[in-house]
């Protein structure tokens, strides 16, 4: 009876405001009150350069996490994020040594690399049925062990070439910085992919009930190897943005990006159990996070406590969202 | 005759860790340049218990089906702490010891409230509750510094007649003071049963919740525990976020070399420890074979991959695809 | 007849789950050194009865007496402290502890603040004598024991509890013939030693030779009591049958000529131990249900036909192509064309939380995409048709599909497959926890769908659906079809009997409807 008074209730209200999440909304409050709390502090928080560069810094999160967004869509989960973006940007790098065709081929070579830890990642997880957080933990020690050989055996060139450069700091439209414009054009690709096509349709379906999805007919083991690909290719691309930014790659580059990327997706509202969220959220996340950053780099807080609020965000936002259901 | 299979049956994720060990030890011990002798077997054990602790740590979480992400950054958390408090008088440092372990203890008890009592999934949990254990320890030594009671530091640290390792009596008195007892109490039991079928661990009325809780709040210790000898070993503190993070790791990979199942309910905190010895041991393996150390990294990852995948091989026996889906 | 008084009383027991009525009135008297058999049919209360009495679930109505004093039970721990012990039918055991860990598992013997492993020991192999399997070692894992050395495990760790009223519910469903016999005797030496025991069984046979009075259950109430003995099979199935008739099944159609080539056919098909060599084949037009009691291998022989089984031995065929299916990802394919309405809409069939469009949608995606890119005005066409076709009432398209009630839920599951049109569609149990109006539109359902040419292969657990919706019934028992009923052959009565494997009577009974 109450489900039925409910819907009447809630199809009585405008379409957007009846479909948004209340974390969703949640979040763009806190983005709302922290840009308030922060004009409070510095007036030069509100102008508009400040603001750009805002988006800027958060486009490189953006990329990584709407990579983890997918694999968290599915419920489960990317631990191998650091070494995989360090991945990206450093292969990028190394390629862009090898002449004008390695110039040329310096940033779809970097994001092949990330798929290919992708694909390790996917094969473990859909076929092997290892639990992700694991796999991901050993592909990621794999990485970061191949890396250092890498690096310390044949010392490659960590300098970024001018095409990364470019991607991460160059202005294609004047005003928005191309890192901006390429979280814009991810972003709404991955939400095409989700609302639009049978592969979206399917994560949701796999993450909430993968059970029901295999018995619809749905190749549920492929769709979760590519969406680890997926992840795995973004992931590297945001690296090798990073690199770009920074001028140059370096080993413990992807080390502040996990916690930060799965802070982002889950406090917008995506399920840490698969199968709720929207990529609206994973944008509000990813703005709250970089804020929350640059206001306590603002406020000069060092690192521990900085890490200290993070961590007590999260479990408190997840407490208040992230609760599986009681009595199973 | 058959008592034995049973019991070999029982023990064999532990026989087989301690098999791995030993020939990893032989192979060590008999290409070192100096051989087997008491200061050689010190200095390995020194290395291995510390792992050896944060592996005892993983495994009780990791009994309960659950996993502990922030078992590194305790470690971490608990060395700096030691850093301050483990000094002075002989009271003034036991009192340090105390404070030391019940900050663990505490560490490990906030991981194991959220997840069970505040229902949230343990990887995120402890990955949130490591940054904020990072973030204290930071706090704590924003720069590396600090001091322990050394008198203390180098009886642990040191042999005993000059020859047995005294980090390994204290392992061994963890195990028989902390791990024994807990294994066959009923807590214990509870703990395993939890994470072999939760289901059939209600319906025999079990008492979960406590028995997951104390698991949490024991690997917590044990990863102080750890913390401390950390400190005994270097006489400092330091919040290092790689060693950390590679803590968390190894203890991962330690504990499936141990045999313990990482779906739950199986395997025991001594096989546990194995696995950390033959761990450390394989990744000191290189040194010497004199490979450059460059490889260390790689070596450990891919042991650790292949380790994880042989879990994999149960599924080939599941009959009714519908299992995969549980 | 009784020599004392009464060792457990239960009056006037009534019990809901919703709006489905489980238990109604029901009385039973459990006497001390007696041996209770309690017969029904599927769904006629009598697990309902057995959960109450074992404090799983709480009645709405009614009084239990134990030795005249008048008891309720919070949790199954306070009717084990009472005395009262029951072996489920589904395991209970833990996997990864050993068979002494598991017998005392409630209880353990403590030395010192530890567990007294060689107490337990003790404790582990007396039980294990007194179950009659001194032959399974206290150290082994349960979970390298095969089911039927596991099931014993569960016997003796009830007995380990020192019960005064012992509840056996199919707990021998698992067991080999040998293990039977053993139990059998180890029944009749607690018996005996005086304490109660409540046996439920589908295996006559088995009640005839071990118990000593009878309780027969129907539609949620007690309908007799008697010696055993004292009635012949027939007349026992005949108590068991009568329920109230409450659905109108559309007429069936002329069969389909019996020389038409059968669309679904299998031979010969195996899979563990729990289906034997199962041959059967359906015509385009027809609807074959399944019958027998539950868990006689009905649902494993719809999983395997849909690809979900592995290690399947045996043929199927597709319009008389042998085919391999070896997902239902492969069993969708239009060269199969195969559809599952699987047992649990809330887990199997639906995603509740999405929204009724997309899960409508979510088994015919292929057809309505293009590129991977979902097509939404044929996907609207589609599910317009189907909401239209099965009068599916919802609030409206993105809401989500939980929201609905559960008949319409159910309404959604079918469709899902529907829009694919299936050349041969399994249903099971379908009509499970759904209201009466929405059971009605699904049986007419079924025939316009034979009618149109599809093969139904129908599995219920409702024998009065069976009755009113098929074609041919093939009755299961132990993963084997005993008998196969066909038209007016499929009566109440033929299906209790073959459902009871009641060979010579079941043979009679079916024969004298035989033209």
């Amino acid at each position: 009876m109450s489900d039925t008074t409910m819907d009447r209730l809630t199809s009585r209200m405008p379409k957007l405001l009846r479909r948004a999440d209340p974390a969703v909304v949640t979040a763009f409050a806190c983005i709302i009150l922290l840009l308030f709390l922060g004009s409070l502090y510095s007036s030069s928080f509100l102008s508009p350069a400040y603001l750009l560069q805002q988006l800027k810094v958060a486009s490189f999160l953006g990329v990584i996490a709407t990579g983890m967004m997918l694999v968290i869509l599915l419920g489960h989960i990317d631990l191998s994020v650091p070494w995989t973006v360090a991945v990206g940007a450093m292969m990028g790098c190394a390629a862009a040594a090898y002449g004008p065709v390695g110039v040329a081929l310096a940033v779809p070579f970097g994001i092949v690399c990330g798929m290919m830890i992708g694909l390790v990642n996917g094969i473990g997880v859909a076929y092997l049925r290892i639990p992700a957080m694991i796999v991901t933990l050993a592909t990621n020690a794999v990485a970061q062990g191949l890396m250092v050989v890498y690096t310390g055996g044949f010392s490659p060139q960590d300098s970024a070439p001018d095409s990364m450069r470019y991607l991460a700091t160059g202005f294609t439209i004047p005003g928005i910085p191309n890192a901006v414009i390429i979280w814009a054009v991810i972003g709404a690709i991955m939400v095409f992919l989700l609302t639009r096509t049978s592969f979206g349709r399917s994560v949701y379906g796999i993450g909430n009930r993968e059970r029901a999805a295999y018995l619809s007919g749905i190749d549920t083991r492929r769709i979760v190897m590519t969406a680890f690909v997926i992840a795995g290719g973004l992931s590297a691309f945001g690296g090798v943005l990073l690199a770009g930014y920074a001028s140059k790659a370096s080993q413990s580059m992807g080390d502040e990006y996990l916690l930060p990327a799965i802070a982002a997706v889950v406090l917008g509202g995506t399920s840490i159990l698969g199968g709720r969220g929207s990529y609206l959220g994973t944008v509000a996340g990813v703005i709250l996070i970089t804020l929350l950053q640059s206001i306590l780099s603002v406020m000069q807080m060092p690192e521990a406590g900085r890490q200290i609020i993070y961590g007590v965000v999260i479990v408190v936002m997840l407490l208040l969202y992230g609760r599986t259901p009681a009595n199973r | 005759m058959t008592e034995w299979r049973y019991w070999l049956a029982e023990q064999r994720g532990t026989l087989l860790s301690l098999g791995i060990f030993i020939v990893m030890f032989i192979i060590y011990t008999s290409n070192h340049p100096a051989g087997l002798t008491a200061n050689v077997v010190q200095t390995a054990s020194n290395k291995g218990v510390l792992l050896a602790f944060v592996a005892m740590a993983q495994t009780l979480v990791v009994l309960t089906a659950g996993i502990d992400l922030s078992v590194g950054m305790i470690f971490v958390l608990t060395n700096c702490l030691a850093s301050w408090l483990v000094v002075g008088t002989g009271i003034e440092t036991a009192v340090g010891v105390v404070a030391v372990l019940g900050t663990g203890a505490l560490c490990g008890a906030l991981n194991g409230a959220i997840v069970i009592f505040g229902r949230l999934q343990p990887i995120v949990t402890t990955i949130a509750t490591g940054a904020i254990y990072f973030g204290l320890a930071l706090l704590l030594r924003p720069f590396p510094g600090g001091s322990v009671n050394e008198h203390l530091a180098d009886a642990l640290t040191g042999k005993l007649f000059g020859v047995v390792p005294a980090s390994l009596v204290v392992l061994l008195a963890v195990v028989l003071l902390v791990w024994v007892p807990f294994s066959r109490s009923v807590l214990g039991r509870a703990a395993y049963a939890s994470g072999s079928s939760e289901i059939a661990a209600y319906m025999s009325g079990m008492p979960l919740l406590r028995a997951k809780f104390a698991a949490y709040t024991l690997a917590g210790t044990l990863a102080a525990m750890g913390g401390l000898f950390l400190t005994f070993f270097t006489y400092t503190g330091e919040a290092a976020l790689a060693s950390g993070n590679a803590y968390t790791l190894f203890s991962i990979a330690a504990v499936v070399l141990g045999g313990v199942s990482l779906y739950g309910g199986r395997g025991s905190a001594i096989g546990a420890i194995f696995g950390a010895l033959a761990f450390r041991t394989i990744g000191d393996l290189l040194f010497v074979f004199d490979f450059d150390p460059l490889w260390q990294p790689l070596f450990q990852g891919v042991v650790l991959l292949l380790a994880v995948s042989l879990g994999a091989f149960g599924l080939f026996r599941v009959r009714n695809r519908l299992d995969w889906f549980q | 007849m009784n020599e004392a008084a009464p060792l457990l009383r239960m009056e006037g027991i009534s019990k809901r789950y919703g709006g489905v009525r489980a238990l109604e009135g029901a009385d039973l008297t459990v006497s001390a050194g007696r041996i209770h058999a309690i017969l029904g049919e599927n769904g006629a209360g009598k697990s309902t009865l057995i959960k109450i009495m074992a404090g799983v679930v709480a009645p709405d109505e009614g009084r239990m007496a134990m030795d005249g004093r008048a008891v309720s039970f919070a949790s199954p721990a306070a009717a084990n402290e009472a005395g009262i012990v029951c072996v489920f039918q589904e395991l209970s055991l833990i996997p990864d502890l050993s068979v002494a860990d598991n017998i005392v598992i409630s209880n353990p013997p403590m030395r010192f603040g530890m567990i007294d492993r060689r107490a337990q020991r003790r404790i582990a192999e007396e039980a294990l004598a007194r179950a009659g399997a001194s032959d399974i070692h206290p150290h082994a894992l349960v979970k390298d024991l095969p089911l039927s050395r596991r099931q014993m495990v569960e016997i003796a760790k009830a007995l380990a509890r020192k019960p005064r009223i012992l509840i056996l519910d199919e707990a021998t469903s698992a067991l080999t013939a040998a293990d039977v016999s053993k139990i059998f005797d180890v029944l009749k030496r607690l018996r005996s030693e005086g304490l109660a025991l409540l046996y439920i069984s589908h295996r006559m046979n088995e009640i005839e030779e071990l118990a000593d009075e009878c309780t027969v259950f129907r539609n949620g109430s007690n309908v007799a009591t008697y010696e055993a003995g004292t009635k012949s099979d027939n007349e026992v199935v005949e108590m068991m049958i009568g329920r109230e008739y409450s659905h109108v099944f559309p007429p069936r159609s002329s069969l389909p000529k019996s020389d038409a080539a059968p669309v679904l056919e299998c031979r010969n098909l195996s899979w563990t131990d729990r289906l034997d060599k199962i041959s059967l084949s359906v015509r385009a037009g027809e609807v074959v249900g399944l019958g027998g009691l539950d868990g006689q291998g009905q649902r494993e022989l719809l999983l395997a036909f849909f690809g979900v089984l592995r290690g399947l031995r045996g043929e199927v065929l597709i319009n008389g192509k042998s085919v391999s299916i070896s997902s239902p990802a492969g069993a969708k394919q239009d060269d199969i064309g195969m559809a599952l309405i699987p047992e649990d809409r809330k887990t199997e069939g639906l995603m509740l939380p999405m929204t009724v469009r997309e899960n409508l949608s979510f088994s015919t995606l292929d057809r309505v995409t293009k590129g991977g890119v979902i097509d939404r005005t044929a996907e609207q066409r589609l599910i317009d048709d189907m909401v239209r076709l099965l009068a599916i009432k919802t609030a409206g398209l993105d809401i989500p599909v939980g929201a609905l009630s559960g008949g319409n839920q159910q309404k959604v599951v079918i469709a899902k497959w529907l829009m694919r049109q299936p050349r041969v569609i399994l249903l099971n149990d379908p009509t499970r926890g759904i209201d009466v109006g929405t059971k009605q539109e699904i049986y007419q359902l079924l025939r316009k769908l034979a009618d149109a040419g599809a093969a139904i292969v129908f599995y219920s657990t409702d024998y009065d659906e069976l009755i009113g919706c098929c074609d041919r019934v093939l009755v299961l028992y132990d993963g084997a079809i005993k008998r196969e009923l066909v038209g007016e052959e499929i009566t109440e009565r033929a299906l209790i009997a073959s459902a009871l494997n009641i060979e010579g009577e079941g043979a009679a009974i079916a024969g004298e409807a035989r033209p």
